[in-house]
């Protein structure tokens, strides 16, 4: 079985920030807006290097989206930053109406994203933001996996025409992608290859879904792991050739299994090849304080949870 | 004729566009319209430097941006009248398959429109992002905005008067619609909010007051003197004092043709009132 090595715990929010300070030097039309977050979203480094390009707007994200939408008029890139909350469900109206609906091409960047920002609880830690953007006509939306990933989204976005939700969060998590991987939007990426149960996970929960199948391959079950970045557009195809082969699927999120990857899979499958499916997400509750590792477990989104479903998957083939 | 009677001739006929417009699907919004007819036609003929043709960049010329999008029966007969499309397009106003769709969109591709607007509220905060880019891109071209006042109860523009004003946006005249009516009545009996004037003055805006919002040499007047207070370090707030309906006696005074249309018998009283200029689509 193919294994992973992490090569030094990072938090997804610094990739971002890596990506953010690379687009500055390379593509002059990059401008970044920041409602009061600027370091929690590590966008210093932009700020100082491009203050002419960097909007500090203050908290008030509405207006930030606004301004954001604005600024493609004249052929501006424009990436706002706050956590995802504030990026989603605050400022939905604004999304919907001066971006999607407008055709912009604004990149809404989102940190602090799911249970993994930890103890300022259930008021910042959104699980609906990934079925809120979804829903808009015309919105990509991303959830990346690891530092390097993340940087690599950042940077591809960019060359994207059109509106992007991109998802990352708060807490150091292993780093294990190749450093100088191209990202390529909507294509899924098979980590390993197995016979006996397809596990497709997004952002976070991708280290955890390589770990239970190694449980599971101590276990003699053979388990297909793909990391979904991109949860629209889906990569339909990788996941019907996967269950093809395994005929059973879990899927893995720091999200609610409302409005999540998981339903996006099912809505796939349902359609084209009816297979059973368990869901590692939350249901349908708001998360609360505690630090990461405590909140993963309680909430079942951790390795553990995912090795359980994939017992229980395996037993409805 | 003078500059001001071609004008005045410009805005009966865009009248006569805002009736037969509403009339036809019996919908839209003929009351905001109407008074903001003059203001508009002003704005696209006399007060703005514009490109020949539409291009979404819109570098090197003036912008608009139409916040109050459910006034768009005048602004699809002034874009009309303007020549960004069709003048016989308005026959299309509210039709299935339109582009002329009951709040203005981008997302049909009818030139003249640079972002959707309907949801109150959101169109200050794009016209200040076009404007911080038109500094970026050292184009020292203005752009120009239209908000309603019952509209400033959507707390979005509060937020954007802060900073434009924080930020020094000046290259920004945004104007504001003071007829005083909203849908439920007037905006004093809905929520009162005080002196707009005094309100943009403690944000730190510099305030142009046009009385006669409906007369264009005022409005011409008016709107010089904005421009010459652009560049100054400060925002410009127009405060446009309007009459709802105005041109149509039967709509003037009230706030019910907010969002009504004409019957038959209106309309050809409407259209009596105002007599054909430029010729009907």
């Amino acid at each position: 079985m193919k294994t992973y090595t992490n090569t030094g715990s990072k938090d997804t929010r610094s990739g971002f920030g890596a990506g953010l300070t690379e687009l500055g030097q390379t593509n002059e039309n990059v401008v970044a807006l920041c409602a009061d977050l600027i370091g929690s979203l590590k966008m210093d480094d932009f700020k100082a290097n491009h203050p002419e390009r960097f909007f500090q707007i203050g908290i008030a994200e509405a207006n930030m989206i606004g301004i954001a939408a604005g600024m493609t008029i004249g052929g501006k890139i424009p990436f706002t930053g706050t956590f995802a909350n504030f990026s989603t469900g605050r400022v939905y109206d604004q999304i919907r109406q001066s971006v999607a609906y407008s055709d912009k091409n604004v990149k809404i960047c989102a940190s602090h994203a799911g249970l993994t920002l930890g103890e300022d609880g259930a008021t910042h830690q959104i699980l609906e933001d990934i079925g809120l953007m979804k829903m808009l006509p015309g919105m990509t939306v991303i959830n990346t996996c690891d530092y390097n990933q993340t940087k690599a989204a950042t940077i591809a976005i960019a060359e994207h025409d059109g509106p992007v939700y991109l998802r990352f969060g708060r807490p150091k998590v292993a780093n294990f992608t190749p450093e100088d991987q191209t990202f390529e939007i909507g294509k899924a990426i098979k980590l390993i290859e197995g016979t006996d149960v397809t596990i497709v996970a997004t952002g976070h929960l991708v280290w955890e879904a390589l770990e239970a199948a190694k449980d599971l391959n101590e276990q003699g079950i053979s388990a297909e792991v793909i990391n979904i970045h991109t949860i629209k557009p889906l990569d339909e195809a990788a996941i019907i050739a996967s269950v093809g082969k395994t005929g059973c699927i879990v899927t893995a999120e720091e999200h609610n299994y409302y409005g999540g990857l998981g339903e996006s899979v099912a809505r796939t499958l349902s359609q084209h090849q009816p297979t059973p499916q368990e869901f590692v997400a939350t249901s349908d509750t708001f998360g609360e304080s505690g630090t990461p590792a405590q909140l993963m477990e309680k909430y079942g989104l951790n390795s553990a949870a995912i090795v359980k479903k994939a017992q229980l998957v395996i037993k409805r083939k | 004729m003078s500059n001001t009677q071609q004008l005045e001739s410009i805005t009966t006929q865009v009248r006569r566009d805002i009736l037969r417009m509403v009339h036809k699907v019996n919908s839209g919004h003929p009351g905001g319209s109407l008074g903001c007819a003059e203001f508009l036609v002003a704005l696209y003929n006399e007060i703005m430097d514009r490109k020949e043709g539409f291009d979404m960049d819109g570098l090197e010329e003036d912008l608009f941006f139409l916040s109050n999008g459910h006034i768009s029966p005048v602004f699809y007969s002034v874009l009309a009248r303007s020549g960004y499309f069709p003048v016989d397009e308005l026959n299309t106003f509210r039709l299935l398959d339109s582009r002329l769709q009951g709040h203005p969109t981008t997302h049909e591709g009818l030139p003249g429109i640079r972002i959707a607007s309907g949801s109150l509220g959101q169109g200050m905060s794009v016209a200040i992002g076009a404007a911080a880019v038109k500094k970026l891109n050292n184009d020292d071209h203005l752009v120009y905005s239209l908000h309603g006042d019952g509209e400033l109860q959507e707390g979005q523009n509060w937020e954007a008067i802060m900073y434009a004003s924080a930020k020094n946006v000046d290259n920004l005249i945004a104007t504001i619609d003071l007829n005083g009516k909203q849908i439920d009545g007037a905006t004093d009996d809905v929520l009162p909010m005080g002196s707009i004037k005094d309100k943009f003055v403690a944000f730190g805006w510099t305030v142009i007051e046009i009385e006669e919002g409906n007369n264009m040499d005022a409005i011409l007047a008016g709107m010089a003197e904005a421009k010459s207070k652009a560049g100054q370090g400060k925002p410009v707030c127009v405060l446009l004092k309007t009459m709802m309906g105005n041109g149509v006696d039967f709509m003037m005074h009230t706030h019910a043709w907010h969002g009504k249309a004409p019957n038959d018998e209106q309309l050809a009283n409407g259209l009596a009132q105002n007599p054909e200029t430029l010729g009907d689509y």
